[in-house]
């Protein structure tokens, strides 16, 4: 493949602050067309990737093209070829929604007439018909990030950063901000977002590269990503803490690898290679031996896991993302 | 031809001055959309003008002449003063939402950004003057001296406040947010108090005094103060005789060096 062909494209990218590589040669490839998630804890790197790739800031050493235009020496391109939404919600509090799209429609010089026109066409496809002449302050935090989303397409930009799109947001937020971002990818737009919710990443990213220490770690779809962990795991969660060890019995027997228990709440899990012939046997077992469980399922090991295993660390929001991927 | 590949010098130079107004109509919107911002800004002044003449003035003895005179021209100079904490209470809220990120990865003009602001700060401060000027006369202040010259006042009274633009944008790029930003004042009010305001700066103990003469304030202070013919006793001193000059001159001065300096720390953004 030749650099023509890759939205975004970073080599050996390095960024120092003082004695910290916040960057330390960091590689990525991202493909038109694509949604590639990048994931990392706090201070990873992410949005320090971010804020070069969007010539907020300049590297230190190494390289990076977006849109074929390198960020360094021909910033105005590079400008013209992406949006940018960032960990707030950067629009102005005072002014209107519709006074935001269009301050900003004549800032990217579309012209007074135009960027009225696109304010309209923006309010409508980011669902903001109703909000549109009241002022920001009054909007809530999906709404925020939905308008800060539009102001981010006013040029339909080709290539879109999202830089922890659903930080500080409720379920409802985030739901709102994940279907606005579906809507543009469906339309091909390409999108390079950050995030720490592994979640996040599972649902939207076709690729994810994970980033630890200013360097890329892993690079993969989510499925390989996940496969690496290991397999499916088979998930049993017992009513009555004293059926622990019949159902480790009967799991063991059936499953390849030892079953793990966590005792608080009587649940018991399993690798498994043919997963719904494991699945039958487990529960047909269960049913013989008169074991009353709560809960039997087959489980995919979640990104979570994924991390965990390739940084020795936890994602920073781990609990978070732990009640929602049970949820 | 659409208008954004208007490019090489003379595009730049449209764009300059096109998204300048656009950043300044987002300024004048701010009035529109929040009047009491207006309030805010002028409610202290109005309650010195109230404090002064009816409440200290009749124990207010400068040596000669109306306290009236004396402090309605102060209070425009001290007005003008304190506006730095305006322009930087405000782009320490862009740059602490974000919103100065926005605009730095757009293709717009990245003078606007500064230019905006100052050209709005401006126009905000014109119309401070205005509504000062409308209770000073209301409260039965005059001008003695020619239109020209009352004119000739406000010009200067404008530049003071057009070269503090530049101090508001330094220290709002170099404070972490807008509470520090708000924290501004206890600079702002020693800056505008210690000067000739209130007090004529010969009444002061001598060290004090000469601080307080030094104040670019003093001097913008004393030249309107000329310019107005307010009937008051000037000091003796160089820099008290030489009022309507330092009027000129210090606000030229503060330009020199801090728009260098506000420059630097935008530019400082991307490292």
């Amino acid at each position: 493949m030749t650099t023509a062909e890759f939205a975004v494209l970073s080599e050996s990218l390095e960024k120092r602050y003082g004695d910290k590589r916040a960057l330390d040669g960091f590689d990525l490839a991202v493909p038109y067309g694509t949604v590639y998630g990048l994931l990392g804890p706090n201070g990873a790197g992410k949005t320090t990737a971010v804020r070069i790739f969007s010539t907020l800031i300049r590297p230190n050493g190494g390289r990076a093209l977006v849109g074929g235009f390198d960020v360094v020496s021909q910033p105005l391109a590079v400008r013209r070829s992406i949006g940018l939404t960032g960990q707030y919600a950067a629009v102005d509090e005072i002014l209107t929604g519709r006074q935001n799209l269009e301050m900003f429609g004549r800032l990217f010089h579309l012209g007074t007439k135009r960027a009225k026109q696109r304010a309209v066409e923006l309010i409508e496809q980011f669902d903001l018909v109703e909000a549109a002449d009241k002022g920001v302050k009054e909007y809530s935090g999906g709404m925020r990030r939905r308008l800060d989303l539009a102001a981010s397409m006013i040029l339909a930009p080709r290539v879109l950063f999202l830089d922890e799109p659903t930080g500080g947001l409720d379920p409802r937020g985030r739901n709102e901000v994940w279907n606005a971002v579906r809507d543009l990818v469906a339309q091909g737009t390409t999108v390079l977002l950050t995030t720490q919710y592994l979640d996040e990443a599972d649902r939207l990213a076709d690729r994810i590269a994970v980033i630890d220490h200013g360097r890329t770690i892993a690079d993969d779809t989510p499925a390989v990503l996940k496969s690496t962990v290991g397999g499916d795991r088979i998930e049993v969660v017992c009513r009555d803490t004293a059926d622990i060890p019949a159902v480790v019995k009967v799991m063991a027997g059936v499953c390849v690898g030892e079953p793990e228990i966590e005792n608080a709440d009587g649940r018991v899990s399993a690798l498994v290679t043919h997963r719904v012939a494991a699945l039958t046997d487990v529960a047909r077992q269960l049913q013989d031996e008169g074991v009353d469980v709560e809960d039997i399922a087959l489980r995919r090991p979640t990104l979570d896991e994924v991390f965990l295993r390739l940084t020795g660390h936890r994602a920073e929001d781990g609990t978070d993302v732990q009640k929602e991927t049970a949820a | 031809m659409t208008t954004a590949q208007l490019d090489g010098r003379t595009g730049r130079m449209y764009w300059a001055f096109a998204d300048c107004w656009t950043m300044v109509r987002r300024g004048l919107l701010y009035y529109v959309r929040q009047p009491s911002t207006i309030a805010w800004q002028l409610g202290f002044p109005i309650v010195s003008v109230l404090l002064f003449v009816y409440v200290f003035g009749s124990a207010m003895d400068i040596g000669g002449g109306d306290y009236k005179d004396f402090a309605i021209p102060g209070m425009f100079a001290m007005t003008m003063a304190f506006g730095f904490m305006n322009t930087a209470w405000l782009v320490a809220i862009d740059k602490e939402k974000g919103v100065t990120d926005r605009f730095r990865s757009m293709p717009m003009a990245p003078s606007a950004v500064v230019s905006g602001r100052g050209v709005s700060d401006v126009i905000g401060a014109s119309i401070d003057l205005l509504a000062l000027a409308v209770i000073a006369l209301v409260v039965g202040w005059r001008s003695e001296g020619s239109l020209m010259a009352a004119c000739y006042a406000f010009v200067l009274l404008l530049w003071l406040r057009f070269a503090l633009i530049w101090i508001g944008v330094y220290l709002g790029l170099l404070v972490p947010n807008q509470e520090a930003a708000g924290n501004l004042f206890a600079i702002a009010f020693p800056f505008g108090m210690i000067s000739s305001v209130f007090t004529p700066p010969s009444l002061m103990p001598e060290w004090l005094g000469t601080i307080a003469m030094w104040n670019p304030v003093s001097s913008t202070a004393n030249a309107v103060r000329e310019l107005f013919g307010s009937p008051v006793p000037t000091g003796n001193s160089w820099i008290e005789q030489n009022a309507l000059l330092m009027a000129v001159v210090w606000p030229i001065l503060i330009t020199i060096v801090f728009l260098p300096l506000a420059i630097q720390k935008y530019q400082r953004l991307s490292r």
